[in-house]
């Protein structure tokens, strides 16, 4: 054939662009359509008219920014830290901060929440709950590991020297990092940003919870209108008016992934003595920042009355009277649905993998930015798209406990495809020559050479889609609440909503599981990594 | 005048530099000899402020200036690669350092041109760093160095990434800048003949120590140990050689005898029998086979593989070694 990569057959891109256009496309485009539909702009020019719409659009777009710059400025250090360390501190490092990225965001808001009471936070002069600076702190919380992973393998493949040589030269530390190593650091720096931004700008659950009643963003109004005030045309509407803003937002964050950075001579690290006090303040800030609130959240789950006992976690096998299940059959049902979500996102993720690397080029762009949307689109949105959508049958799914497995692993693929692509990537062509040249036609060259080596990437990806699952909160939102479908993050959810101290004691019971489970797959993760692949 | 005294660094169990003392004085070009790993290029770290000193000093001009951050040295640096900055254009780049000192955009444009043309390259200026060859880029990173006017240059194998016709040239023109600008310099290499093409002195360095200092004629003339002899490219090391036969204790002797002290001599008194002769132009290198062992010389004379030839030995390029 004369090329490095063997063709797939189109055949193979059917199953993941069918499975994508009934679950995400077909469901999206109702939820457009229901917004721009018969009546034209009209229910989006009522809902934009509204002052109550409009303070959420700003507020939404004033706090993503908001975020995006305070995380960029806590987390830099944090990349610079994991940039210089030996290859075994920075696995460690990456691993620690990678999970506050994948707790579920409804117990980083309860956490937040603990921490606050704790503190003194929650009223007097510091007030910080239900205020935009417990939001801010949140997404700091859980975004650091965006920054730090994305930024910080990119600086630690940069050449050392070149700041050795802008000290040489006559520019201190500072002008040297502003003059020399941000401007080859812009790609990476933009990349995070982008990615930040978009992630605060759908944020639902920690502003749900942590910005308490007065505080609306377009994603948690599209819930109030479908859920609460079920006006579903409104919250069609909204959802459209978000889903063009997050359309923008994909393109310019794969455009920015997609610039190639200027060549240097590879990794080389330098010996140029660091600040030592400034790295020591950042790890502490940072221990800090990421630690306290998990410790809050782990002491609190353990203090009955006035001692420590395991009594929350004992209580957590009854039904408390706002949930229609015990929270454990809560944690069997997110199990359960992490472990389907889970093969259905590794099994049509690889397969789409497969084809945006080796796929015509047409039908790989195609399925890249398919792929890519349900990354940035709100979880809400496709929570609401399939709710409306895939309501009546052939496919009823809203009376379907498929429904939350599903639409899990919809939010799941991103990350699988988004881990198995650089290292398909990787492969070199050399090695499935030699295989051709010894005889093995495409398809086994695929089994004997590509599977093996992806082997890696794959449980990567299938860890993250397990995390993401058992944490997802925003789309599950919308399915009717049953003793079969109520999940971990769900069950946590209507706990932190109701006042008391029993109940919030084992809300943290409850959070701590979930972490420990959460943490274990973090785990899988970073161990099987063994080089940087994947850029969040 | 720049001094390293008793410097030592250690990385874990290896002594990267184990008791260093070495100056180098006004426009002077030092250049540290050596195989690869020997300790040389963290030498040059430590000149310039890059590589703490676990002992020992660096002075200016007799002032201490151990503690002194790279910045505040007024030194240049070069590597084996250009270590350009890619986000910035050639002007950009030999521009960066007079920026930094705060130099007006007109003084430093035309300070950027002076230098561009030192190193051949005028009107190169507005070229994007990925445009450049190996050569060019190198020269660039050279004109950078150079453009704050340091007081030291520090060259770390500046030439080994290059091609052998490129490398000649710039051992010839590198020189030739730094005698132009009056810059010091400390050249660092592991090829001897780059070293006697550049250097005032020579420091021969291996396993963290220097061996010997001195200028390359009479390092060359006369190496003193069979180590430096071998470093410096001599490969005819004998024992036992009654050079002018007035030497009571030649039996016990080591010398090293040049390639360019035989000739081809009836009368000779080193029988030998050839085992190989390669034209080379205007001589022949010949390896023989004597009773002191295989040696190599480059005669005038041709000779043929397998005949027996009596060599007579310049005893002037015949140099003892120490015992």
């Amino acid at each position: 054939m004369g090329r490095d990569r063997p063709r797939l057959t189109t055949a193979v891109a059917v199953v993941p662009v069918v499975f994508l256009a009934v679950f995400f496309a077909y469901p999206v485009a109702t939820v457009l359509w229901r917004g721009l539909g018969d009546d034209g702009l009209e229910p989006v020019r009522s809902v934009l008219g509204s002052g109550r719409t409009r303070d959420a659009i700003r507020f939404t777009v004033w706090q993503a920014a908001l975020s995006t710059v305070l995380t960029l400025a806590v987390a830099l250090p944090g990349a610079a830290a994991v940039a210089h360390a030996s290859a075994r501190t920075r696995r460690r490092l990456r691993a620690a901060v990678t999970i506050p990225f994948v707790l579920p965001t409804i117990l980083v808001a309860g956490a937040f929440t603990e921490l606050f009471t704790r503190f003194g936070l929650d009223d007097g002069p510091v007030r910080l709950r239900h205020t935009v600076w417990a939001i801010l702190l949140a997404h700091v919380f859980f975004n650091y590991a965006v920054v730090v992973r994305t930024v910080g393998s990119y600086w630690a493949g940069l050449d050392g020297r070149l700041e050795e040589q802008a000290r040489v030269l006559g520019a201190g530390r500072l002008r040297t990092f502003v003059e020399v190593t941000l401007p080859r650091l812009r790609p990476a720096v933009a990349a995070a940003a982008a990615i930040v931004f978009l992630f605060s700008f759908t944020s639902f659950g920690i502003v749900l919870v942590l910005g308490g009643p007065g505080r609306a963003t377009i994603e948690t109004e599209i819930y109030r209108y479908a859920v609460v005030r079920t006006d579903f045309g409104s919250a069609a509407a909204l959802a459209a008016v978000q889903l063009v803003a997050v359309l923008a937002l994909v393109a310019l964050t794969t455009a920015l992934e997609r610039r190639r950075p200027v060549p240097e001579h590879g990794p080389r690290r330098s010996t140029l003595a660091r600040s030592s006090a400034g790295r020591a303040a950042n790890g502490l800030f940072v221990t800090t920042l990421l630690v306290l609130p998990i410790a809050v959240v782990v002491e609190r789950s353990l203090s009955v009355g006035d001692h420590h006992g395991l009594d929350h976690y004992r209580a957590l096998g009854t039904r408390l009277t706002m949930l229609p299940a015990p929270a454990t059959t809560a944690l069997r049902n997110s199990l359960a649905y992490a472990t389907i979500a889970t093969v259905i996102a590794v099994s049509i993720g690889t397969l789409a993998a497969l084809v945006v690397v080796h796929g015509r080029r047409t039908l790989r762009h195609v399925v890249d930015l398919g792929l890519t949307l349900p990354l940035g689109t709100s979880a809400v949105t496709i929570g609401f798209g399939v709710l409306i959508a895939l309501d009546e049958p052939p496919l009823d799914l809203r009376s379907s406990r498929w429904i939350v497995p599903v639409v899990h692993s919809l939010v799941g693929i991103p990350f699988v495809v988004r881990t198995m692509v650089p290292v398909l990537r990787r492969i070199d062509p050399a090695l499935r020559e030699a295989a051709a040249v010894l005889g093995a036609s495409p398809a086994r060259v695929r089994r004997e050479i590509d599977l093996p080596i992806a082997g890696r990437g794959l449980l990567v990806g299938a860890s993250f889609a397990f995390a993401v699952s058992m944490g997802e909160f925003g789309a599950t939102a919308f399915v009717p609440r049953s003793a079969d479908t109520l999940t971990a993050p769900q069950a946590l959810f209507r706990m932190l909503s109701t006042p008391g101290e029993l109940v919030r004691g084992q809300a943290m019971a409850l959070a701590v599981v979930l972490m420990a489970v959460v943490g274990a797959a973090v785990f899988a993760i970073e161990s099987a990594r063994g080089t940087d692949e994947g850029t969040f | 005048m720049w001094e390293v005294r008793n410097a030592r660094v250690a990385f874990g169990a290896t002594r990267a530099l184990d008791d260093v003392s070495l100056s180098v004085g006004p426009g002077e070009i030092v250049v540290v000899l050596g195989p690869s790993g020997c300790g040389k290029s963290t030498l040059l770290r430590v000149l310039a402020g890059l590589q703490p000193l676990d002992a020992g000093s660096i002075h200016i001009d007799d002032v201490d200036v151990t503690a002194r951050p790279p910045h505040q040295r007024s030194i240049g640096l070069m590597f084996q690669d250009p270590t350009l900055f890619p986000h910035r254009d050639v002007a950009g780049n030999v521009g960066f350092g007079l920026r930094i000192a705060g130099l007006a955009r007109a003084e430093r444009e035309s300070r950027v041109s002076e230098l561009l043309a030192l190193v051949g390259l005028p009107g190169f200026g507005a070229r994007a760093i990925d445009t450049l060859s190996g050569g060019e880029a190198q020269r660039v990173a050279l004109a950078r160095s150079l453009a704050p006017a340091p007081r030291l240059l520090l060259l770390d194998e500046p030439l080994a990434a290059l091609d052998r016709a490129l490398r000649d040239r710039l051992a010839v023109d590198i020189p030739a800048v730094l005698r132009a600008t009056g810059t010091a310099a400390v050249h660092v290499t592991h090829d001897h003949d780059e070293a006697f093409a550049i250097a005032d002195r020579i420091a021969v360095m291996t396993a963290g120590r220097l061996l010997r200092v001195d200028d390359p004629v009479t390092l060359f003339a006369d190496p003193r140990t069979e180590e430096v002899a071998r470093f410096l490219g001599h490969t005819n090391i004998v024992t036992g050689l009654d050079v002018d036969g007035s030497d009571a204790r030649a039996a016990e002797a080591r010398h090293v005898i040049r390639r360019d002290a035989a000739t081809v001599d009836p009368r000779g008194d080193l029988e030998a029998i050839v085992v190989e002769s390669r034209f080379r132009g205007d001589h022949h290198d010949v390896v023989v086979d004597t009773d002191r062992g295989t040696l190599r010389f480059r005669l005038t004379t041709p000779v043929t593989p397998g005949a027996t030839i009596r060599l007579a030995i310049d005893a002037g390029r015949v140099a003892r070694l120490d015992r």
